[in-house]
């Protein structure tokens, strides 16, 4: 199953990249698009292994830079270190709770955006800013946090279909049943 | 164990990250051209299931729409014939006065048409991608625009796509010219600008214009042709409002662009 998960999330992170690309009604409608990848990467953190999260990162994030005028490799490291903090707590944080999963996709989708501009900031490239960046970031906060829940729902879906249920167990046990039949019986007769 | 399976992977990362950040500028392109390639079948399916859609939907159009859509467009080419007869006219009188003054010859545009495949996933960028490239004598630099006005430049050319930087996006700068509409002389010049005031992405700004120039809100802003990039005369958009800067010494203009980036299907690469 892990390899199984593994692929199925490179796959949605191929077809998020190619959506967020193709699709441009929300961009028209709100102004920004939203990123699907921190979410990806917070469902990674916590559900899949540390090789997981470290090829999501790299290939989530250079499908991203491929398509966008960024340098190629500045998007996977806000990717990483997402993945890295959220693997490191993940027996800390209550992964089924929605709650949790959106406060995290909050604060994922809020932190690769800062990261990613900083990190151009920092070699010299000259993105575009302005007041207005932060209705983006803001949207980009808010659009990736709805979508955690989302992602979550997905590949727990996902996950019931390609893999064997447990067994439920029973309080049943055959060597403590309690016969009530007739027989045998002593005659006191 | 789980402190070493960290460590590999992160630095294994950090390394590729390193390496792809330090590439020289063609293998850096070269790279990312084929990391994109990728996404191409996705596209291609995108663009087909478009198609069909479309093709869908002019199948339910009633004939008598259809054939009133007709009557308009031939009416429009008859329209269209006679004015190309006129501007042949004048282009023939242009060249020959222009042979007479002994200046170069004017070279008629010849344009190669290019549907939007995809746009920039990243909001601090304005690019975009289109569906031809270097089998179609794209080349970077070249021009790219519609019938109304100028969209843009071509920044990376791959075998079957290209990215178009637009106007208004911090690496796609470049000299204008403000006329007035109605006799069109040149009233100023300055430089096309990314706007940062504004979340109207079809607003740019006009800057370096110097004091004193007669700036109003509806002149017509083309390109200055002053760049070795866009020829001169393109048509940019239309001022939208003037303030001064710099203590009167430098006049600002907000544009609103001719065309709309937003809705961008079709476009044409200048090839010059």
């Amino acid at each position: 199953m892990n390899t199984l998960n593994t692929i199925a999330i490179l796959l949605i992170a191929y077809l998020a990249v190619f959506l967020e690309s193709y699709f441009r009604g929300l961009r028209n409608l709100v102004g920004a698009q939203i990123d699907l990848l921190p979410a990806l990467m917070v469902y990674a953190g916590l559900s899949a292994g540390i090789s997981t999260v470290a090829l999501l990162a790299t290939l989530g994030g250079l499908w991203f830079d491929s398509l966008s005028a960024n340098p190629l490799g500045i998007t996977v490291l806000p990717l990483l270190v997402i993945g890295l903090i959220v693997h490191s707590g993940r027996d800390l944080i209550l992964r089924e709770q929605r709650y949790a999963q959106f406060m995290l996709g909050l604060a994922a989708s809020a932190a690769a955006p800062l990261f990613s501009v900083l990190a151009l900031l920092g070699l010299g490239a000259e993105p575009l800013l302005g007041w207005w960046s932060l209705w983006q970031w803001l949207v980009m906060t808010l659009g990736g946090a709805a979508a955690t829940p989302f992602c979550f729902h997905v590949f727990d879906r996902f996950k019931r279909a390609f893999t064997y249920q447990k067994l439920q167990e029973t309080s049943f046990r055959p060597d403590r049943e309690i016969k009530r039949d007739r027989g045998p019986h002593l005659d006191y007769e | 164990m789980l402190k070493r399976q960290y460590s590999i992977a992160t630095g294994l990362v950090l390394l590729i990250v390193l390496v792809l950040l330090n590439l020289p500028e063609q293998p850096a392109a070269r790279t990312k051209l084929a990391l994109g390639g990728l996404f191409l079948p996705l596209f291609g399916i995108a663009g087909s299931v478009q198609h069909l859609t479309q093709q869908i939907g002019n199948s339910l159009v009633p004939r008598s729409t259809l054939l009133k859509q007709l009557e308009r467009l031939r009416k429009e080419n008859e329209e269209l014939r006679q004015q190309l007869m006129q501007i042949q006219d004048a282009w023939r009188e242009n060249a020959q006065l222009r042979q007479a003054l002994g200046w170069q010859r004017r070279v008629p545009w010849s344009l190669q048409p290019a549907r939007v495949v995809g746009q920039d996933p990243a909001n601090w960028w304005r690019t975009m991608w289109i569906d031809v490239g270097s089998r179609d004598l794209i080349r970077p630099n070249m021009s790219v625009l519609t019938s109304e006005g100028l969209v843009g430049r071509i920044d990376k050319v791959g075998p079957y796509r290209s990215s178009v930087v637009l106007v208004g996006d911090p690496n796609c700068r470049f000299s204008a010219q403000v006329q007035e509409p109605r006799d069109k002389s040149v009233v100023a010049k300055g430089i096309i600008w990314p706007s940062a005031s504004t979340l109207d992405r079809l607003l740019v700004d006009l800057t370096f214009v110097p004091g004193g120039s007669l700036l109003k809100p509806g002149q017509t802003v083309m390109t200055g042709g002053d760049g070795v990039i866009f020829p001169k005369g393109i048509l940019v958009g239309q001022i939208v409002d003037v303030r001064t800067n710099d203590y009167g010494l430098n006049l600002e203009a907000r544009v609103k662009l001719a065309v709309n980036l937003n809705r961008l299907e079709y476009v044409w690469v200048l090839l010059q």
